[in-house]
């Protein structure tokens, strides 16, 4: 789901950037206020599990492959707005090292992974486990059911900027000048993978790690770090 | 903290494993991930490269390009597992270091 360079026409990539410095500052504001000191060892092995697990990547036979993110996760353990700084660097190290998403792209992708992610699965989290104690099995349930949602809304959005690109930019016979394909092929493609497999690798790693959360360290599932 | 002590030492089971994220989609025969296609595989796929793309896909060169070393493209499986390794090693510790920092930075003055 890294956008690469070339991907993206030049006004995707500027927008994208526009709508997430906003959101960095944002955040940067938000943690000031809401991250303790101890919790700061965490969002660095949260922000290094979610570049690792980035590189695990899952195949379709014969097809395409993806992987799992775990903006989710972090956003669970954090917060969202922790998790969006947190999934900004694991992506800016995989642009800037390793070539995996484009420097042009950068605003792009953290705008689905490291926003969208977070807070789609974030609240999902909320929403799904509401009164529920800590120690419960529908907390578990609900952190699978957000990893799944948070991963398919990302996918989501990748596959309507890619599919936007045809659109938005073609020469004058009607060659896209960027991503090839439009929406009716992105969309589905990219939405489908996930749906079907990518987004259960998710869920089932995010209810892995809160299920052994709350037999060994119940406590920091609500952001309490001993 | 022993929590997150066990959440290092399973980070970095996690990073021996790594290399199965590049073996077992080559064992399948899978290939890049949609949308994340080289020049030449665009080429192949919608029987031309968009002109635009040509130009900005090599906006960036990145100094360990797919996790692997460049110049490796040829070297075997062995090989390339070994430089997936120290990419995971290198780029969990770049990123970890980057946002301890980070949160830091954010918690000065606290406590």
């Amino acid at each position: 789901m890294h956008i690469p360079d070339g991907y993206l026409g030049p006004a995707s990539c500027g927008f994208f950037y526009a709508v997430m410095i906003p959101i960095w500052a944002l955040a940067a504001k938000i943690v000031k206020k809401t991250l303790s000191v101890r919790q700061v060892p965490l969002m660095a092995i949260g922000a290094a599990f979610s570049f690792v697990i980035m590189m695990f990547n899952i195949p379709i036979p014969g097809g395409s492959t993806g992987h799992a993110v775990g903006g989710v996760l972090v956003a669970i353990l954090l917060g969202p707005w922790a998790a969006v700084i947190s999934i900004t660097i694991a992506l800016v190290v995989q642009a800037l090292l390793f070539g995996d998403g484009g420097v042009t792209a950068i605003g792009a992708n953290s705008f689905n992974m490291a926003f969208a992610m977070p807070f789609a699965g974030y609240y999902t989290y909320k929403l799904i486990s509401l009164n529920a104690p800590q120690v419960s099995g529908r907390r578990v349930f609900a952190a699978g059911a957000a990893a799944y949602i948070g991963l398919n809304i990302a996918a989501l959005l990748t596959g309507i900027e890619f599919g936007l690109q045809p659109l938005l930019h073609h020469s004058a016979s009607g060659q896209a000048l960027y991503c090839p394909y439009g929406l009716n092929i992105a969309v589905p493609v990219m939405l489908g993978e996930h749906m079907l497999i990518f987004g259960w690798v998710e869920a089932l790693v995010t209810s892995l790690v809160v299920k052994y959360l709350q037999k060994h360290d119940p406590a920091l599932l609500s952001g309490v770090v001993k | 903290m022993k929590t997150i002590l066990k959440f290092w030492i399973g980070l970095g089971i996690l990073v021996i494993l790594s290399p199965l994220g590049l073996i077992i989609p080559g064992l399948l025969k899978s290939s890049s991930a949609w949308g994340e296609w080289g020049v030449e595989e665009i080429e192949k796929l919608a029987g031309y490269v968009p002109r635009g793309l040509a130009k900005l896909s090599s906006f960036w060169n990145a100094p360990v390009p797919d996790y692997a070393f460049k110049g490796w493209e040829e070297k075997s499986l062995t090989q390339l597992s070994f430089a997936y390794i120290f990419s995971a090693i290198a780029g969990a510790a770049a990123v970890a270091a980057l946002a301890y920092l980070a949160g830091k930075m954010l918690t000065k003055k606290k406590n």
